[in-house]
């Protein structure tokens, strides 16, 4: 087994031992990119999506601009804004926040996290929007306040209902997370642009890559699909 | 004329590009999305096959993998064939690949996959009685397609068309990162040379919101022009 996967490598001068673990050390900001940024997009949408609902306009409007702006426009000149942008604040580059900001990745995690915060607050939004009237009828009825009505039924079901949208946000940003090498991280595209330039092989260098984020595709969407049928699994036919 | 530091014109002409750039990949998303779908939908297994393998793969790979492969591997290709070429047969050219061509095609082509999983569904939902009724009166398969089930798709495929167009509408920024002077590149370079990234930025982004509002603008119309015939719920 171990003879047959070294000799797949012996005749080959590109996927070397090296190579392999730039590729690897490339997975491994990928993915910390990613899951940074969903996690921190996820809990700073969830109170943007409630306040988006709230009938006070100076509540709903800064919302709803900053989800428009993010949404509208391209997360490329996103990230050029936060990564050219922070660098011009006057008088930053004397302070402490300058350490964090004067690497990339941090930069890039910011864009990141806002762009996808916007995307899962329109999510949250229409999931809150769609809860059934009934529902919200019979909690009232109950007693319930607006803050446990709130924890008790309306998000326990958007949470629901938003799971295969936000399925489709998290590949998004799995896919997105590639433009990050633009800035000179070395994520999966960017150590795949590395071997590129070192070998001149175009073909090798990217359909590896390509294989890679199609297995991390793949993988993503099998987790979803089992999770959604655990937890709508109360909606299925009986049978 | 916005001046911007005598920058402004040569963005405005980047803008043009973004959007020739979008335009044009439409058309080509659309061609093989329709070509992706009927293959999808047919009864014989091999384009069957082959359209979900398309479907499937370029929408599991991000769109900037793809556009380096195709710019960088296609331009390799092209190498290749012109070193065969001068070996062969003695001809000495040089095949360069445009950065527009490659933008347009790879963008197409990644949207294409999209766009077939949209038609494929619309397809689906048209009337099954409507399309039998089409051949009962001895309309052939072109008429059938033109006739019934192509406007009465489009209903049912418009929301996910506009959608696909608008995620294309700021795909088009990546070929900036291949070189093409797109209007992202025009700033980001100016941004870098006089050292104001809002300045230039920002009306790009502008510029983006823009045309998302003018297309949803237009889809709107459309979406009351397949609609006829229908009432709302």
């Amino acid at each position: 087994m171990m003879e047959a996967f070294l000799s797949l490598f012996a005749d080959n001068s590109i996927f070397n031992p090296p190579t392999l673990m730039h590729y690897w050390s490339g997975f491994v900001t990928t993915v910390q990119l990613v899951f940074l940024s969903l996690l921190i997009g996820f809990v700073i949408s969830l109170p943007l999506a409630i306040l988006r609902t709230s009938k006070n306009k100076w509540i709903n409007l800064p919302i709803w601009a900053f989800v428009y702006f993010f949404r509208g426009t391209p997360l490329l000149v996103q990230l050029y804004l936060i990564y050219y942008g922070t660098a011009q604040i006057t008088g930053i580059q004397q302070t402490f926040l300058w350490d964090i900001l004067s690497e990339a990745f941090y930069p890039c995690l910011i864009a990141f996290v806002l762009n996808t915060a916007a995307y899962t607050t329109e999510i949250f939004r229409g999931a809150i929007e769609a809860t059934p009237r009934g529902e919200i009828e019979a909690a009232k009825a109950y007693g319930m306040g607006a803050a446990k009505r709130m924890r008790r039924i309306i998000l326990p079901g958007a949470m629901r209902r938003a799971l295969p949208a936000y399925a489709n946000e998290v590949i998004f940003m799995l896919h997105a997370s590639s433009i990050a090498s633009v800035v000179t991280i070395v994520d999966l595209t960017g150590a795949a642009r590395d071997i590129y330039a070192r070998y001149y092989a175009p073909f090798e260098a990217f359909l590896f890559v390509a294989a890679i984020y199609l297995c991390m595709t793949f993988t993503l969407i099998y987790i979803f699909r089992k999770v959604e049928d655990k937890i709508m699994a109360h909606t299925k036919p009986l049978s | 004329m916005i001046d911007l530091h005598g920058y402004g014109p040569s963005i405005f002409q980047g803008a043009i590009l973004t959007i020739e750039v979008a335009v044009l990949s439409l058309l080509v998303a659309l061609f093989l999305g329709l070509l992706g779908a009927i293959a999808k939908l047919s009864s014989n297994p091999i384009p069957r096959a082959i359209a979900t393998v398309y479907t499937t793969v370029i929408r599991g790979v991000p769109d900037l993998v793809l556009m380096l492969l195709i710019f960088f591997g296609g331009q390799m290709m092209m190498n290749e064939f012109s070193d065969w070429l001068y070996e062969e047969f003695d001809i000495d050219v040089f095949f360069n690949i445009d950065e527009f061509i490659a933008g347009v095609v790879t963008i197409g082509f990644i949207f294409g996959a999209y766009m077939a999983e949209t038609f494929r569904g619309a397809f689906q939902s048209v009337n099954a009685g409507q399309i039998e009724a089409g051949y009962a009166y001895g309309m052939t398969r072109w008429q059938v397609f033109s006739r019934i089930s192509f406007p009465q798709m489009m209903r049912h495929a418009l929301p996910g068309l506009g959608n696909n167009w608008l995620v294309m509408l700021k795909t088009t920024a990546l070929v900036s990162i291949i070189g093409l002077a797109d209007m992202v590149r025009l700033a980001s370079e100016a941004a870098k040379a006089v050292h104001e990234p809002f300045t230039f930025l920002i009306p790009v982004a502008l510029v983006y919101l823009s045309l998302t509002a003018v297309s949803e603008l237009l889809l709107n119309r459309l979406k009351i022009k397949y609609s006829a015939g229908t009432t709302r719920a």
